[in-house]
Protein backbone atom coordinates (compact mmCIF):
# COMPACT_ATOMS: atom_id res chain seq x y z
CA UNK A 1 0.00 0.00 0.00
CA UNK A 2 1.22 3.24 -0.41
CA UNK A 3 0.22 6.62 1.35
CA UNK A 4 -0.86 9.72 -0.37
CA UNK A 5 -3.01 13.30 -0.12
CA UNK A 6 -6.12 13.23 -1.79
CA UNK A 7 -5.56 16.24 -3.72
CA UNK A 8 -8.79 16.04 -6.31
CA UNK A 9 -11.97 14.35 -7.72
CA UNK A 10 -12.62 13.19 -11.03
CA UNK A 11 -16.55 12.69 -12.52
CA UNK A 12 -16.64 10.77 -15.43
CA UNK A 13 -20.39 9.25 -16.95
CA UNK A 14 -18.78 7.37 -19.74
CA UNK A 15 -16.56 4.62 -18.39
CA UNK A 16 -16.30 1.06 -18.08
CA UNK A 17 -19.29 -0.45 -16.43
CA UNK A 18 -17.32 -1.31 -13.60
CA UNK A 19 -16.35 2.67 -12.62
CA UNK A 20 -20.13 3.12 -12.30
CA UNK A 21 -21.40 5.06 -9.20
CA UNK A 22 -17.94 4.94 -8.08
CA UNK A 23 -15.86 7.81 -5.81
CA UNK A 24 -12.42 8.39 -7.75
CA UNK A 25 -10.21 10.35 -6.07
CA UNK A 26 -6.77 12.32 -7.39
CA UNK A 27 -4.08 10.99 -4.49
CA UNK A 28 -0.51 12.41 -4.83
CA UNK A 29 1.79 10.14 -3.40
CA UNK A 30 3.89 11.08 -0.40
CA UNK A 31 6.69 10.11 1.44
CA UNK A 32 6.32 8.56 5.04
CA UNK A 33 6.71 12.69 6.42
CA UNK A 34 3.95 13.55 4.64
CA UNK A 35 5.85 15.48 1.37
CA UNK A 36 4.83 15.18 -1.78
CA UNK A 37 6.82 12.76 -3.98
CA UNK A 38 5.31 14.04 -7.60
CA UNK A 39 3.84 10.81 -8.32
CA UNK A 40 -0.39 10.07 -8.06
CA UNK A 41 -2.80 7.58 -8.91
CA UNK A 42 -6.33 7.93 -9.48
CA UNK A 43 -8.35 5.80 -7.16
CA UNK A 44 -11.58 4.35 -6.69
CA UNK A 45 -13.03 5.30 -2.71
CA UNK A 46 -14.33 2.87 -0.58
CA UNK A 47 -14.04 4.47 2.92
CA UNK A 48 -15.80 8.18 2.22
CA UNK A 49 -12.12 10.24 2.05
CA UNK A 50 -12.28 13.52 0.98
CA UNK A 51 -10.14 16.43 -0.90
CA UNK A 52 -7.21 17.17 2.00
CA UNK A 53 -7.04 13.41 3.77
CA UNK A 54 -3.94 11.48 4.37
CA UNK A 55 -4.64 8.03 3.03
CA UNK A 56 -4.10 4.77 2.15
CA UNK A 57 -3.91 3.38 -1.48
CA UNK A 58 -3.83 -0.16 -2.26
CA UNK A 59 -2.04 0.13 -5.64
CA UNK A 60 -2.57 -3.91 -6.59
CA UNK A 61 -5.01 -5.81 -8.72
CA UNK A 62 -5.46 -8.51 -7.47
CA UNK A 63 -6.35 -7.33 -4.03
CA UNK A 64 -8.41 -4.14 -5.57
CA UNK A 65 -10.46 -6.43 -6.77
CA UNK A 66 -10.76 -8.57 -3.93
CA UNK A 67 -11.92 -5.45 -1.88
CA UNK A 68 -14.78 -5.28 -4.62
CA UNK A 69 -15.70 -9.01 -4.60
CA UNK A 70 -15.17 -9.66 -8.14
CA UNK A 71 -12.31 -10.86 -10.18
CA UNK A 72 -12.60 -9.25 -13.63
CA UNK A 73 -13.28 -5.46 -12.53
CA UNK A 74 -10.30 -3.86 -14.32
CA UNK A 75 -9.13 -1.72 -11.45
CA UNK A 76 -5.80 -1.74 -9.54
CA UNK A 77 -5.97 1.52 -7.40
CA UNK A 78 -8.63 1.89 -4.27
CA UNK A 79 -8.31 4.47 -1.54
CA UNK A 80 -8.83 1.84 1.50
CA UNK A 81 -7.89 3.73 4.58
CA UNK A 82 -8.28 7.39 5.88
CA UNK A 83 -5.04 7.80 7.78
CA UNK A 84 -5.05 9.59 11.61
CA UNK A 85 -1.32 9.65 12.38
CA UNK A 86 2.11 8.37 11.14
CA UNK A 87 4.98 8.35 13.86
CA UNK A 88 8.66 7.59 12.71
CA UNK A 89 10.77 6.08 15.10
CA UNK A 90 13.68 6.58 13.37
CA UNK B 1 -5.50 4.69 -13.30
CA UNK B 2 -3.97 7.74 -14.52
CA UNK B 3 -4.92 10.70 -16.57
CA UNK B 4 -4.38 11.25 -20.01
CA UNK B 5 -5.10 13.46 -23.04
CA UNK B 6 -6.40 11.84 -26.06
CA UNK B 7 -3.78 13.72 -29.08
CA UNK B 8 -4.97 11.59 -31.75
CA UNK B 9 -5.68 7.94 -33.50
CA UNK B 10 -4.16 4.93 -34.28
CA UNK B 11 -5.68 2.55 -37.35
CA UNK B 12 -3.78 -0.58 -37.18
CA UNK B 13 -4.27 -2.78 -40.29
CA UNK B 14 -3.52 -6.08 -38.87
CA UNK B 15 -4.25 -7.10 -34.91
CA UNK B 16 -4.42 -10.03 -33.00
CA UNK B 17 -7.62 -11.85 -32.59
CA UNK B 18 -9.92 -10.09 -30.02
CA UNK B 19 -8.99 -6.73 -30.97
CA UNK B 20 -10.25 -6.07 -34.47
CA UNK B 21 -12.10 -2.73 -34.09
CA UNK B 22 -11.33 -1.89 -31.06
CA UNK B 23 -9.97 1.69 -31.30
CA UNK B 24 -6.50 2.68 -30.37
CA UNK B 25 -5.82 6.33 -29.39
CA UNK B 26 -2.89 8.35 -28.64
CA UNK B 27 -2.69 9.30 -25.44
CA UNK B 28 -0.35 12.19 -23.29
CA UNK B 29 -0.27 10.79 -19.71
CA UNK B 30 -0.70 13.96 -17.52
CA UNK B 31 1.03 14.76 -14.21
CA UNK B 32 -0.79 15.48 -11.12
CA UNK B 33 -1.55 19.67 -12.40
CA UNK B 34 -2.99 18.59 -15.93
CA UNK B 35 -0.06 19.14 -17.55
CA UNK B 36 1.37 16.70 -19.90
CA UNK B 37 4.09 14.47 -18.66
CA UNK B 38 6.29 11.74 -20.32
CA UNK B 39 5.96 10.48 -23.91
CA UNK B 40 2.48 9.58 -25.59
CA UNK B 41 1.33 6.19 -25.58
CA UNK B 42 -1.05 3.98 -27.16
CA UNK B 43 -4.01 2.99 -25.57
CA UNK B 44 -7.14 0.51 -26.65
CA UNK B 45 -10.35 2.29 -25.77
CA UNK B 46 -12.53 0.44 -23.53
CA UNK B 47 -15.27 2.98 -24.16
CA UNK B 48 -15.25 3.13 -27.48
CA UNK B 49 -16.09 6.71 -27.25
CA UNK B 50 -13.28 8.56 -26.73
CA UNK B 51 -11.79 11.01 -28.92
CA UNK B 52 -9.04 13.23 -29.62
CA UNK B 53 -8.73 16.44 -26.78
CA UNK B 54 -10.72 14.76 -24.48
CA UNK B 55 -9.43 13.83 -20.95
CA UNK B 56 -9.47 10.40 -19.76
CA UNK B 57 -8.69 8.05 -16.80
CA UNK B 58 -6.51 5.39 -18.16
CA UNK B 59 -5.60 1.53 -16.86
CA UNK B 60 -2.16 -0.32 -17.29
CA UNK B 61 -1.00 -3.73 -17.51
CA UNK B 62 -2.99 -6.79 -16.28
CA UNK B 63 -5.93 -4.28 -15.45
CA UNK B 64 -5.99 -2.90 -18.97
CA UNK B 65 -6.80 -6.34 -20.78
CA UNK B 66 -9.49 -6.85 -18.61
CA UNK B 67 -11.27 -3.98 -19.52
CA UNK B 68 -12.06 -4.96 -22.71
CA UNK B 69 -14.18 -7.01 -24.15
CA UNK B 70 -13.62 -9.95 -25.46
CA UNK B 71 -12.15 -10.42 -21.98
CA UNK B 72 -7.96 -10.70 -21.63
CA UNK B 73 -6.94 -9.75 -25.03
CA UNK B 74 -3.53 -8.36 -25.45
CA UNK B 75 -2.67 -4.79 -24.65
CA UNK B 76 -0.92 -3.05 -22.10
CA UNK B 77 -2.95 0.69 -21.65
CA UNK B 78 -6.53 0.99 -21.89
CA UNK B 79 -9.03 4.13 -21.83
CA UNK B 80 -11.49 2.89 -19.24
CA UNK B 81 -13.12 6.42 -18.48
CA UNK B 82 -13.80 9.71 -20.04
CA UNK B 83 -13.50 12.84 -17.41
CA UNK B 84 -16.61 15.03 -17.24
CA UNK B 85 -14.80 16.98 -14.65
CA UNK B 86 -11.65 17.05 -12.41
CA UNK B 87 -11.33 19.13 -9.49
CA UNK B 88 -7.82 19.98 -8.21
CA UNK B 89 -6.28 22.57 -5.82
CA UNK B 90 -6.05 24.96 -9.15
CA UNK B 91 -9.76 25.01 -10.19
CA UNK B 92 -12.17 22.47 -11.94
CA UNK B 93 -10.38 21.22 -15.05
Amino acid sequence: MILGRVIGEVTSTINHPFYDATKQLVVENTDAAGKATGEYVVAVDVVGAGVGELVLVLDEGNGARQVFGSNDAPVRSVVVGIVDAVSLSI
Amino acid sequence: MLLGRVVGTVVPCVVTPGLEGCPMLLVQPLDKTGKPKGRTLVAADATRMAGPGELVTYEGGREAAMALEPWFVPVDQAIVGIVDSLHLPGGTR
